[in-house]
């Protein structure tokens, strides 16, 4: 059987700033695979690779056994689809829900939109009252739940996630993990998931990667993650971190300082073309 | 002060209050109506870490902002009671208030990119910011911010202090605003999503610092997240809020004791690693909770 | 009253509902929003009462003249103050200054309306397509658009109608050439900012082809400030018509143009003041009330207010 996405030693350089050192990573048909590290670990950055939105130096890019060439073709559009991290970005401002929806299919000229955009609706559980919503009508759930249904309308394969929930509060996340999965379930859709969040790729994700400053730390099961088996220092820090503050551990007198981190203008301009994946939470006030 | 009582990790207002906070009520008028931002928010701080919880909208920004005195002008703020330190802070002129913010009750904001001056080095900012509380030699000033970055755990205090702030990352970003928000010693430290921004290893580092310096100095510390798993690692106390208004107040040891639906909901929602549960279960919100 | 007000109420509801039920529900509540938006600035309003009250006149000439713009009494008519049977007087031909005055609106929104039918749509091309494309074409496009920019509006219309011949046509035309410019800066400033946002992304993610990105999602971002800018600079148009009327190169007497009427009316000016001062009042009051418009418009369109 053919992995639905084969990346061999992908390399992307921001103005001299290697962003990507050479990552390889496999993903099986149907499963879903997660890219954990902090900002600049270079997970955006390979799935923007991956979209066609960062250019490659190089390194292959296999998907469904076609290998990607410079330019991307219709038809790996309408294979792979992209849910952007920010849903108060991601939604252009002057158009109605029903409006981008419409404009997958009109680019790739599928007929039917009435009953398309109609189910698509239904299936992100927004249905007919939000079609001819303009998105600063919605709220954060909502916006990232239309984002769903626009990656969907094509009907991919493969889903790329990039964090689709760290701009939403806990509860609304909680929805819209449970949609995807329940949207994968009906559809078989293979998943490649970028978060910081260690938790939520592990609830997503059967395999996942660990990132840190464009190379990959390790690769391991969830299931490795959740009982402790784990290969490297760093991926246990981030295991650590993610139970919450711990106040013995945190003595400063016995910890290592950190790096002091300077940064190098090279390195500045690669992190302004990655997304900041940073945990940010934006607040916005309510409506 | 009694700095050792609090260090304790005592719940509650271990000699006297810092602060009182009585009904406040923040609303901003609109075009056609009025919003409620706060809608009663009752609380008292001893010199102990509080949390407040909440997702967006649920008034925890509002409430410290509105501690501050830093609500938007044309928004009303009522309180039965907001006293700091036995002073009324409404009584308190313009002027007293602006004594009193930076020199007594400090506030640190979720991204030091857009707190800290981009065309002034951080030294200068810091030493600025000493100067306008204390009067203090510019020599004795410089020592001091040294020393105030050398707390807050940056390794070479000298190079820091002539940097710009896009010359460094965020979490010494993070730390030179810590530093710039203690020098001057205040009593009450308002931390509005202090590590939000931060990645999750450098966030604990400087929650880290920040509690070794809250216990330190014996300061009363609000800290506003919405992350209920790190408030409730890192505070005394929490309060947990919705809809403009208190619905929980609780010893963060106790949070998985959680009354209120809301907080059991808030918890209940997030994934855990090593817990196998799909779907999440989900917040069902009452009207009720709300009223 | 309150039989007559009952529908208005559900009306408005309507309009501003949360959840329109068809397209055509959705713009039109937009609309509304945006219109009341612009109710709230009265000097907006003010300034498109102006501009109704321009067009008005301009349609209505033939009913509003009470004599001939083109001929006049030269026996008996010259240079008369303003008087009951010629309400602003008339010029050294004997014509009727407030019949000029009516007939020469319709010269002035014609000017108006083809320069900005010409110029703004350049300009968005021009600039969306130097902002999204970016690199050489940028460059190039924008040092074209340096160049016009480089000489003094007046003087560049000038030698173009120096060039192409006096008339109005080509002073529309020589207008229209030196006012794209600036939006095409504007366009691209705004491309700029809206090229990296994520939307774009998703378009492009979808597919797009670069031609439909910047036709369909990144024009409509530019439009409202464009129409802004285009707004404020048609009182800027009246004057460089005006201008280029005034040297002799604009409109061709006998054309009641309000520039070529000062023109005509400077030699006069100390003694027979009226014949300058009445096309000059027409002209102030258009002028400000496009820019009055204009600024309500601003308010009324910024994407920054609306998407609240």
């Amino acid at each position: 059987m053919t992995a639905a996405l084969y990346v061999e030693g992908l390399e992307v350089v921001f103005n001299l700033f290697r962003a990507l050192k050479g990552v390889s990573v496999t993903v099986e048909p149907g499963e879903s695979f997660g890219l954990v590290g902090e900002s600049g670990s270079g997970k955006s950055t390979l799935l923007r690779a991956i979209a066609g939105l960062a250019s490659v130096a190089s390194g292959s890019i296999v998907v469904n056994g076609k290998t990607l060439g410079r330019r991307r073709d219709r038809d790996f559009y309408r294979q792979v689809q992209m849910v952007f991290q920010d849903p108060y970005g991601s939604l252009h401002p002057r158009q109605t829900v029903d409006r981008l929806l419409q404009e997958p299919l009109a680019i790739h000229s599928i007929g039917d939109s009435e009953n398309r955009i109609r189910r698509a609706l239904d299936e992100v559980g927004l249905g007919n009252g939000f079609r001819f919503r303009y998105s600063h009508q919605l709220s954060g759930g909502q916006r990232q739940r239309v984002a769903i249904a626009r990656a969907l309308i094509l009907e991919p394969s493969i889903l790329l996630l990039d964090e689709p929930t760290s701009a939403l509060d806990a509860s609304v996340q909680a929805e819209v993990l449970n949609l995807l999965e329940q949207v994968r379930r009906d559809r078989k859709l293979t998943f490649l998931m970028v978060s910081h969040d260690l938790a939520v790729i592990n609830h997503m994700c059967e395999r996942l990667m660990v990132m840190q400053n464009g190379d990959a730390v390790e690769q391991l099961a969830a299931s490795d993650l959740a009982s402790g088996r784990v290969g490297q220092d760093y991926t246990r820090r981030l295991l650590k971190a993610s139970e919450g503050f711990a106040r013995g551990r945190q003595s400063p007198s016995e910890r290592n300082f950190p790096e002091l981190k300077i940064k190098s203008i090279t390195k500045q301009q690669g992190e302004h073309d990655e997304t900041r994946p940073g945990p940010g939470r934006i607040e916005r006030p309510s409506a | 002060m009694n700095m050792r009582a609090t260090n304790m990790g005592t719940a509650g207002a271990a000699g006297g209050n810092l602060l009182e906070v009585n009904d406040l009520r923040v609303t901003y008028p609109t075009r056609t109506n009025v919003v409620h931002a706060l809608r009663g928010v009752s609380f008292l701080l001893g010199r102990e870490r509080l949390g407040i919880v909440g997702e967006s909208g649920s008034g925890k920004s509002q409430t410290g902002r509105a501690i501050m005195g830093l609500t938007a002008p044309r928004a009303e703020v009522t309180a039965r009671r907001l006293e700091f330190d036995g002073i009324d802070l409404f009584a308190a002129s313009p002027r007293q208030r602006r004594k009193l913010r930076g020199k007594r009750i400090a506030m640190i904001l979720q991204d030091p990119k857009y707190s800290l001056d981009p065309v002034m080095t951080i030294g200068r900012q810091i030493l600025e910011t000493l100067r306008t509380h204390e009067k203090v030699s510019k020599a004795e000033a410089r020592e001091r911010v040294l020393d105030m970055l050398a707390a807050v755990q940056i390794r070479d205090p000298k190079r820091v202090y002539g940097l710009h702030p896009h010359e460094v990352s965020g979490g010494m970003g993070q730390r030179a605003m810590i530093a710039m928000m203690l020098v001057a010693g205040p009593e009450l430290l308002i931390a509005d999503e202090p590590t939000s921004a931060l990645d999750v290893t450098v966030q604990l580092e400087v929650l880290g610092i920040l509690d070794q310096l809250v216990a330190e100095r014996g300061m009363g510390l609000i800290f506003i997240s919405h992350d209920l798993r790190l408030v409730s690692t890192f505070c005394d106390r929490v309060i947990v809020m919705y809809a403009g208004k208190v619905v929980e107040e609780l010893k963060a040891s106790e949070l998985s004791q959680a009354k209120h639906p809301y907080t059991q909901g808030l918890l209940n929602c997030m994934p855990k690693i090593g817990s196998d549960r799909h779907p999440l279960p989900v917040l069902a919100r009452k009207a009720e909770w709300a009223a | 009253m309150s039989a007559v007000e009952q529908p208005t109420m559900s009306r408005r509801g309507w309009l501003l509902s949360e959840r329109p039920a068809s397209r055509w529900q959705a713009s039109l509540g937009r609309a509304y929003a945006t219109w009341r938006r612009f109710l709230a600035n009265r000097l907006g309003v003010f300034g498109l009462f102006i501009i109704i009250v321009l067009l008005s006149i301009a349609a209505f000439a033939d009913q509003l003249a009470t004599y001939s713009p083109v001929a006049g009494d030269l026996k008996n008519a010259r240079l008369l103050p303003p008087s009951a049977q010629h309400w602003l007087g008339t010029d050294d031909l004997g014509r009727d200054i407030y019949s000029r005055i009516i007939y020469g609106s319709r010269l002035t929104l014609v000017v108006v309306m083809l320069v900005a039918v010409i110029a703004a749509p350049v300009g968005l091309l021009v600039g969306t397509v130097a902002g999204y494309a970016g690199g050489w074409t940028d460059s190039v496009l924008m040092r074209v658009t340096d160049i016009f920019l480089a000489f003094p509006k007046l003087i560049l219309a000038l030698s173009f109608v120096a060039a192409l011949g006096p008339g109005i046509e080509n002073a529309v035309l020589a207008i229209a050439i030196t006012a794209w410019p600036p939006y095409a800066r504007i366009a691209r400033a705004e491309t700029l900012t809206v090229r990296s946002s994520d939307y774009i992304k998703v378009v492009q993610q979808m597919g797009a082809s670069p031609f439909r990105i910047v036709l369909r999602h990144i024009m409509p971002m530019c439009n409202s400030s464009l129409i802004v800018r285009v707004t404020l600079d048609m009182a800027g148009i009246i004057l460089t018509a005006a201008g280029l009327g005034f040297v002799g190169l604009g409109a061709q007497p006998p054309l009641p143009e309000w520039g070529a009427m000062i023109a005509s009316g400077r030699r006069f000016i100390l003694d027979q003041w009226w014949v300058a001062a009445m096309p000059g009042m027409a002209i102030l009051i258009v002028s400000l009330g496009f820019n009055l418009l204009g600024e309500g418009l601003r308010d009324a369109l910024d994407p920054r207010s609306s998407d609240q």
